[in-house]
């Protein structure tokens, strides 16, 4: 019995969140990637791709709500998601055509690019902020709970309860939805290959007939549509507040890395490595050891690796470390 | 386009821009806004020296800063007995333990660097002792801080004058700035500037958390000041008589005896601030001074040469016999005090610090913004950067009122749309910002002055 609850125990604070936040930062992570790959600067302007995307997506769910247009049980903000979807592919096409085109045909350095990043950053923020405001946003609705930590307990007579948020399940699934179909894209379709080739070899990939302009549209198409969904995912798990986006830039810059920057499926493992590592690094264990040991070996001490301050500051730690010992990422980087 | 434009031009354009918001606006709003140009222009020069000299990305800008701050906390204010007896001694000797590790560390790096399991032992001897400092200075944190939790519980400074906490800003910063550039300068360009993004953030986290060093959220107020306080200035004979003098003509026109004296009253009480914040631009202004003198000195010498033959050519630098990976580090470390002494700068003139507020938005991207937009490579240009960028940023959300009530005049007094976007002006300093940095990238790469490239 007390194997048994300490099992509920972890996965109710370590798995659950962990696969939950895991699954956000991968799709963010995989966007980055892409981009990486394919047109080869890192994209400071992507957790405000995200804001905007979401901010999309809770117009018009305040929209549908208006209209009393609700999807049941699942948050009504999955419906408004393929205008959200389109309208954050509109904005980064408007960007790439008035602003990385240039530099693309110039072949300007990375720096270069990553400056004017900078710049539709600060953009993005202001409109985002215009728009909506910087305020806390909950647009979440339906139903909450599919799972209540009573109602396990009750069911099965444990001491622990197992909460599960209608929340964490829509974000796993649709995860599993989005990276399926990308996988099968970037691995099965013509299209998808010969993005691979061109993120492998520029000028081969010319000199093979693919048409450059036609790859980088299709990137941005993706990496809006992952940039969208990560983000509401996000925001229905906690809340929206555009400032929180921009923080959650930097662990999926460090999934990225960690992954193996320009390897999608790097990116996949390394949010989720990066996730399971804060939440799991952070949590103290002193009530699971209850569980397990003997009581006279019972722990003293919170038997926590570092305190919650530092969550974010564990992912940097890791990317620091993986930077120093494999630049290329744990996965090999550089291709998608 | 203008190819060239002089210097002097620029800067007096600024100057009479500030003259105008002090005649227009006040010359309080004027001189604040002077004082945060000139401290934006220290920020700047600093990044101009790694970035426009030598051509590192360093995105850590607010770390450095942040470590400015804490240095003012560390010098000016005065230490907290109680707390150093409670709990100083395991302090003092988890620092020591903190010290044995960076040691013990770098001697497995040396000894062991043809081993395979060196990193190994290095990940190992990290990963064992977060949570032994743990167990060492626990007890004694939780101590510090629990002593007058609302009023201190943290271990306070050295109570030294606040203008020495800028030298030691400077130097904190500096070292610092060699530990993460052992660590990250290796790194290509883009690398470089995520890491040392990540670098700052954990700066941030350190400082925002660790209570008993520098009162985290609960931020430190009433800091030291290097000039006279408004309370003793009202009180003092000179600068009342200094007031009189100045305004000899306004009070004469006054003549009933009672309102002359709660005139002069008041022109006291608001030429104090006003004589306080002058204060403070003079000593910034020599700072500017200094620091721009040295810099133009360093940029045009052998030394500032190789530097750049570093930037534009690392292997034929090399080839030539050049040190490259010392160089990086030394000007790595160089630009960062200089950002340190800035960041002390800041914490002095506001008076609190207050690590909560530290974003990379505006602490990081806004000062680079300043530096590609004045001029890369160019000392004059970091300096105009730092005046333009901070007078666009304070100036933005007047303008952007004016632009929005021209716009939505024809509007009802209680139209959604129009009070929603009087509600956000604040946010359009971002927009300007984006876009002044989007259009300087496009047509005027090289910024408003751009280096200048002598030939002999």
């Amino acid at each position: 019995m007390d194997f048994l609850n300490s099992i509920i125990l972890l996965t109710n604070f370590i798995i659950v969140p962990g696969i939950t936040y895991g699954s956000q930062l991968a799709l963010g992570a995989i966007g980055v990637t892409l981009i990486y790959g394919v047109l080869r600067f890192a994209n400071f302007a992507y957790g405000d791709l995200m804001a905007f995307g979401t901010m999309v997506v809770i117009l018009m769910t305040w929209y549908l709500q208006s209209k009393g247009i609700s999807f049941g049980l699942l948050p009504t903000a999955l419906l408004a998601l393929p205008v959200g979807i389109l309208l954050t592919i509109a904005v980064s096409l408007f960007f790439d055509k008035t602003v990385f085109e240039y530099y693309r045909n110039k072949k300007s350095n990375p720096v270069t690019f990553i400056v004017v990043s900078l710049g539709i950053m600060f953009v993005l923020n202001a409109v985002v902020r215009i728009i909506i405001g910087p305020n806390d946003i909950n647009f979440m609705d339906g139903h909450k709970f599919i799972m209540k930590a009573r109602e396990f307990k009750q069911l099965t007579g444990l001491n622990e309860g197992l909460a599960i948020k209608s929340t964490q399940v829509v974000t796993l699934v649709t995860t599993i939805i989005t990276c399926s179909i990308l996988f099968y894209f970037l691995n099965k379709t013509k299209t998808g290959k010969s993005m691979r080739a061109y993120s492998n070899n520029e000028d081969l990939a010319l000199l093979s007939g693919i048409d450059p302009k036609k790859i980088v549209l299709i990137t941005w198409v993706i990496v809006s549509i992952l940039a969208t969904i990560a983000g509401t995912l996000y925001g229905l798990d906690k809340s929206f507040k555009p400032f929180t986006y921009f923080n959650n830039l930097l662990p999926i810059f460090a999934a990225t890395i960690v992954g193996g920057i320009g390897n999608p499926l790097g990116a996949f493992y390394g949010g989720f490595l990066i996730a399971f590592s804060e939440i799991g690094l952070t949590y103290a264990y002193k009530k699971f050891f209850k569980y397990i040991m003997p009581e006279s070996l019972e722990p003293s001490t919170l038997i926590q690796f570092i305190s919650t301050d530092y969550k974010f500051a564990i992912s940097f730690a890791i990317l620091i470390i993986v930077l120093i010992f494999r630049p290329n990422g744990i996965f090999k980087g550089k291709v998608i | 386009m203008i190819k060239n434009i002089d210097f002097r031009i620029c800067f007096s354009v600024m100057a009479i821009l500030t003259v105008l918001v002090g005649l227009f606006q006040s010359w309080g709003i004027a001189l604040s806004m002077l004082n945060l140009c000139l401290i934006s222009a220290v920020m700047a020069m600093g990044v101009n020296i790694q970035w426009g000299f030598a051509g590192l990305i360093n995105f850590g800008v607010m770390g450095f800063l942040a470590i400015g701050g804490l240095a003012t906390v560390l010098v000016s204010v005065p230490p907290v007995h109680e707390a150093w007896s409670a709990g100083g001694i395991g302090i003092l000797i988890s620092g020591l333990f903190l010290a044995a590790v960076v040691i013990s560390v770098f001697i497995i790096n040396k000894k062991l660097s043809k081993n395979k399991y060196k990193n190994f032992f290095v990940f190992l001897i990290i990963i064992l002792s977060i949570p032994l400092l743990k167990f060492i200075a626990g007890p004694s944190i939780s101590k510090i801080e629990s002593i007058n939790a609302a009023t201190s519980g943290f271990l306070g400074g050295a109570n030294l004058p606040i203008i020495f906490s800028w030298f030691v800003g400077a130097i904190l910063s500096a070292l610092v700035a060699f530990v993460v550039g052992k660590v990250c300068l290796g790194l290509r360009s883009d690398y470089l500037a995520i890491s040392t993004l990540l670098v700052s953030g954990i700066i941030i986290t350190i400082v925002k958390h660790e209570e008993w060093l520098s009162r985290g959220v609960k931020n430190v107020i009433g800091l030291k000041r290097p000039v006279p306080y408004e309370v003793n200035l009202q009180k003092s004979e000179w600068f009342i008589n200094l007031v009189q003098f100045f305004n000899s003509s306004k009070l004469s026109n006054v003549l009933d005896p009672e309102a002359k004296i709660s005139l002069l009253n008041q022109l006291v009480i608001s030429s104090s601030g006003v004589f306080v914040k002058l204060c403070f631009s003079l000593i910034f202004l020599v700072v500017v001074f200094v620091i721009l003198y040295f810099s133009e000195k360093a940029l045009n010498s052998p030394w500032g040469r190789m530097m750049r033959a570093i930037r534009d050519n690392e292997e034929a630098a090399r080839a030539m016999g050049k040190n490259v990976v010392k160089q990086h580090l030394f000007i790595f470390m160089l630009g960062s005090a200089i950002i340190g002494f800035a960041g002390a700068m800041l914490v002095t003139y506001d008076g609190l610090f207050t690590p909560s507020s530290y974003q990379p938005l505006r602490y990081t991207f806004l000062i680079w913004v300043m530096v590609l937009l004045g001029g890369t490579g160019n000392n004059y240009g970091a300096v105009l950067g730092g005046f333009v960028v901070w007078f666009i940023w304070i100036q933005s959300a007047p303008f952007a009122m004016v632009v929005i009530n021209l716009f939505t005049g024809h509007l009802d007094e209680t139209s959604y749309i129009k009070d929603h976007l009087q509600n956000s002006v604040p946010y359009f300093r971002y927009l300007m910002m984006g876009l002044g940095l989007l259009l300087v990238m496009r047509y005027r790469p090289k910024g408003l002055l751009p280096e200048k490239v002598i030939k002999n």
